[in-house]
């Protein structure tokens, strides 16, 4: 049985190989660190979140929703932890970060809720938009003010 | 007779210890969000800390909430599901208002 088993797996190896060389090599290289770091530089403003913008399911996802709506930021890329758990252990372990929110600027980790709220209130959330080239809201209505 | 006072807080004790002994704040609050959430009366699944501690100086925010999320690691791991963490030095809690928000309210995610 157990030979039989081997020469199946042989074979299945065999076939595999010399049909689908290229995927296999994209199987092997592809590491979940890789996945992730084309995941979060995929958009300049990468979330990972409970529940999707229009509809969160965490007051701290929310609180960062509503932040980056005040800045006139809504096309970033929304990742719904609660629609898929390997998402949600997966972040965490490739940002060494516990919880959930978790926000990227530029493909660089920012931080959770705590610190966005942080950014938002001392203005560097602006700033840190602007070097991803998003001019946000706030300034241009500081500007019409002025 | 000496009556031993009975811990139904042993999160929140854990959490006060740990960020005492690692930190040495000159200021800690820890508040137990829990009763915002849809979780059971007494439960210790959600927390807000106030750390202002004098070994955040120079330190980005990033690394200074990455220095207690590591002090908490086990307590993150074995029951809080919720850190909502706000880390000063002297300095700028003088300078601040010295009131600690509470968190946003629940949107009912929690254990989905």
């Amino acid at each position: 049985m157990t030979g039989v088993m081997q020469k199946c797996s042989k074979v299945f190896l065999q076939v595999a190989v010399l049909n689908r060389p290229i995927s296999i090599a994209y199987l092997c290289t592809v590491s979940p660190k890789d996945q992730y770091e084309q995941m979060v530089k995929k958009n300049k403003v990468v979330v990972f979140m409970k529940g999707v913008p229009e509809q969160p399911m965490c007051g701290f996802s929310n609180a960062v929703v509503q932040i980056f709506r005040m800045h006139g930021v809504t096309n970033y890329d929304a990742h719904n932890v609660l629609a898929d758990e390997s998402i949600r252990q997966g972040i965490k372990e490739f940002t060494n970060w516990p919880t959930i929110p978790q926000i990227f600027i530029g493909g660089e980790f920012v931080g959770g809720c705590d610190i966005l709220l942080q950014m938002h209130k001392n203005g560097e959330l602006i700033e840190e938009l602007q070097k991803v080239g998003i001019q946000s809201a706030l300034l241009e209505q500081e500007k019409k003010e002025e | 007779m000496t009556t031993i006072p009975i811990q139904n807080n042993p999160m929140e004790m854990s959490i006060r210890v740990k960020l005492t002994n690692q930190f040495s704040p000159v200021h800690l609050d820890v508040f137990n969000e829990s009763y915002m959430h849809n979780v059971p009366k007494g439960s210790e699944t959600h927390f807000k800390v106030l750390v202002v501690s004098s070994k955040f100086e120079n330190k980005p925010l990033l690394q200074r909430h990455r220095l207690v999320n590591e002090v908490l690691c086990d307590e993150l791991k074995n029951g809080v599901h919720a850190l909502s963490i706000v880390a000063k030095t002297p300095s700028q809690w003088e300078g601040s208002s010295k009131v600690t928000e509470k968190s946003p309210a629940c949107k009912g995610g929690f254990g989905k």
